[in-house]
């Protein structure tokens, strides 16, 4: 999403707590196992975020990248606020049911690794692969990037370009939902987490690991869990603020981030 | 010889004026001013809970003065303008946990936000736009946890404000007010001077054409650090105003200093007002506090509402309220660009938007 409508989606984060959200509501009415699910609330998502492009957030990018900040923003404290007056500010999780997922194991004697955990990782390096493989060879993946080379030339060959950001948009929105549906399944999900948590350490690790560079946001997010770790062992208060530190310091000393595109800054 | 030659060389140029503005700005000055002792004399007449009312909207007025002035007209998106509200306030209760009257210490939470807004530019400095946004949200996080470690000043729960303990209940508002009205007009009028500077000529080529500035030999990166610096300074009066009529100083997101909300509130009010005009702020800060007052029982949908409100008109009706009054009529109450007369154009005569720079 970032970059192809080259769009700061200010609501990121707090997108991903809806879909946790939707999954308690899909679970609570259907009583389904939580991974069942996951694809159900992503396909939601898709959908919504299919609407929300087309009306809203269409609308807003051709007024320029303010109006998108300030829209994107606006719909980020709705949905906080909506959250609240809904669901209250308790924090809920997903529970899981499954013994699978609650177990884990050991590496040596000192390291412990839940399934869940290791599991996740597996899928967010298999989701990235996926979407590599899907904007580098499917149909729609040729129209995303056509677009976001050129848009005039892409619609001069016919694609419609507004259809094609949808699909982008309906993409974003699903990755987020699976992101959103594991937090909830790990921890807890609350209305504020999502700028609190999500979005920051979100655009910190797309910074850490440089702008425009998919593995290098993987890495990012990487060091930001061990700097995290490292920094919840002095104090468990310092672990969002050491974050933050490797944030800031990638930001002074080296502001093209660790995987650096080369020539293009 | 000389001076004959030059006015025969350009006999077009003989009639041509520039001025502030296409109409007199004379009583629009003396309008603001009306307005401002009227409102100066309001805690003699109003009661306390009028006065309590309007303080908030001062505060709001203040902060949406402040975005505005980096969003509207710098280009500077910042999302983090909490953190300076939270450093006003705070330099507010510092000095006054040993024993400087909180009075005094909006001067010090003035000055010391605007310091502090220095070193935290150099970190967000190269970003641009959506970037910048979110690096201001992070800086603002990060400074949050900061205050909350250092326990002395209340850490995570924060600390009642000393030094105003013998006031009588009716006076400490009526001067609370006066305060608050006191940095509301200089952040205003702060930022009109401003603008009618170099500066906010400097302020407009940028936004016309960056590049083209740049190669002018504009400095571009000093004038948005100005901007940036003036704007955490009267954030940070803000805060310390906050501070004085909450009483107490508590940090953390929700509900506290350095709460989101307070950037959503100051953001609200000026792109329902009209960004990128001086009148705006003070237009949406009127729709705020009363749609605030509508539906203050409903919680937090008085920010839902504001927010929906600012999204139809960022996508519907960019120039806000006050933009659509502007072109309609054409007033300006605070005039920063130029008029250029066209030879034989007279004041209130056909409206010739073509000739009004900025």
């Amino acid at each position: 999403m970032f970059g192809v409508m080259k769009v700061v989606n200010l609501a990121h984060g707090d997108l991903a707590v809806v879909a946790g959200y939707i999954g308690v509501g899909v679970i609570a009415v259907t009583h389904m196992p939580v991974l069942w699910s996951i694809p159900v609330v992503v396909a939601a998502m898709a959908i919504v975020g299919y609407i929300l492009q087309r009306s809203v957030i269409q609308s807003a990018l051709s007024r320029g990248e303010l109006t998108t900040l300030i829209v994107t923003f606006g719909l980020s404290i709705i949905i906080e606020n909506g959250l609240q007056q809904f669901f209250t500010a308790n924090s809920r999780g997903l529970g899981v049911g499954d013994t699978f997922i609650t177990d884990s194991f050991l590496i040596g004697s000192q390291i412990i690794i839940p399934y869940l955990n290791l599991a996740i990782f597996i899928i967010a390096v298999v989701v990235l692969l996926g979407l590599q493989q899907y904007l580098s060879f499917s149909r729609y993946g040729r129209l995303i990037r056509a677009v976001a080379d050129d848009r005039e030339a892409a619609q001069l060959s016919g694609a419609d370009y507004r259809h094609v950001f949808g699909i982008a948009a309906a993409i974003a929105f699903g990755t987020v939902a699976i992101a959103g549906m594991f937090q909830g399944m790990i921890t807890t999900i609350s209305p504020t987490l999502g700028t609190d948590t999500i979005l920051l350490f979100a655009f910190a690790s797309v910074v850490i690991g440089g702008l425009g560079s998919l593995w290098g946001t993987l890495l990012g997010g990487v060091i930001l869990g061990v700097a995290q770790a490292v920094g919840a062992q002095f104090n468990p208060s310092y672990e969002t603020l050491a974050g933050y530190g490797v944030f800031l310091l990638v930001l002074v000393v080296r502001p093209q981030g660790l995987i650096s595109q080369g020539a293009t800054s | 010889m000389t001076v004959n030659q030059t006015t025969t060389g350009q006999p077009d140029l003989i009639d041509v004026r520039v001025t502030r503005s296409r109409r007199n700005t004379l009583w629009s000055g003396l309008g603001a001013l009306i307005v401002i002792v009227v409102l100066f004399r309001l805690p003699y007449f109003a009661g306390p809970g009028t006065t309590g009312i309007m303080i908030q909207g001062l505060i709001v007025l203040t902060l949406a003065s402040m975005w505005n002035l980096l969003a509207g007209y710098a280009g500077l998106v910042s999302v983090g303008q909490q953190a300076f509200l939270g450093l006003g306030a705070y330099f507010v209760l510092i000095p006054a946990m040993h024993g400087i009257t909180p009075w005094f210490g909006l001067v010090i939470a003035t000055v010391a936000a605007g310091a502090c807004a220095l070193p935290l530019w150099w970190l967000v400095a190269r970003l641009r736009l959506g970037y910048f946004a979110i690096a201001t949200w992070v800086l603002a996080s990060a400074v949050m946890l900061v205050v909350e470690q250092i326990s002395s000043i209340g850490g995570g729960t924060g600390m009642p404000l000393p030094g105003i303990s013998g006031y009588d209940p009716a006076v400490l508002t009526a001067d609370t007010y006066w305060a608050a009205l006191t940095v509301a007009v200089l952040a205003i009028g702060g930022v009109y001077l401003l603008l009618r500077s170099r500066v906010g000529l400097v302020l407009t080529s940028i936004r016309d054409d960056e590049k083209a500035a740049r190669s002018n030999g504009v400095r571009v990166g000093f004038a948005r650090l100005l901007v940036f610096v003036v704007a955490a300074a009267g954030c940070g009066a803000a805060g310390g105003v906050l501070a004085i009529q909450q009483l107490q100083v508590v940090p953390g997101t929700a509900g506290g200093v350095f709460s989101v909300q307070w950037t959503a509130e100051m953001a609200f009010a000026t792109i329902i007002g009209g960004i990128g005009t001086i009148e705006g702020p003070i237009v949406g800060t009127i729709v705020f506090m009363v749609l605030q007052q509508k539906l203050q029982s409903y919680n937090a949908w008085y920010l839902m509402v504001l927010g929906l409100v600012a999204i139809v008109i960022a996508i519907f009706a960019r120039r806000g309220l006050w933009g659509t009054i502007d072109e309609r009529f054409n007033i300006r109450l605070f005039p920063v660009g130029y008029h250029l007369w066209a030879p034989g154009e007279r004041r209130g005569r056909k409206r010739a938007a073509a000739h009004t720079a900025q």
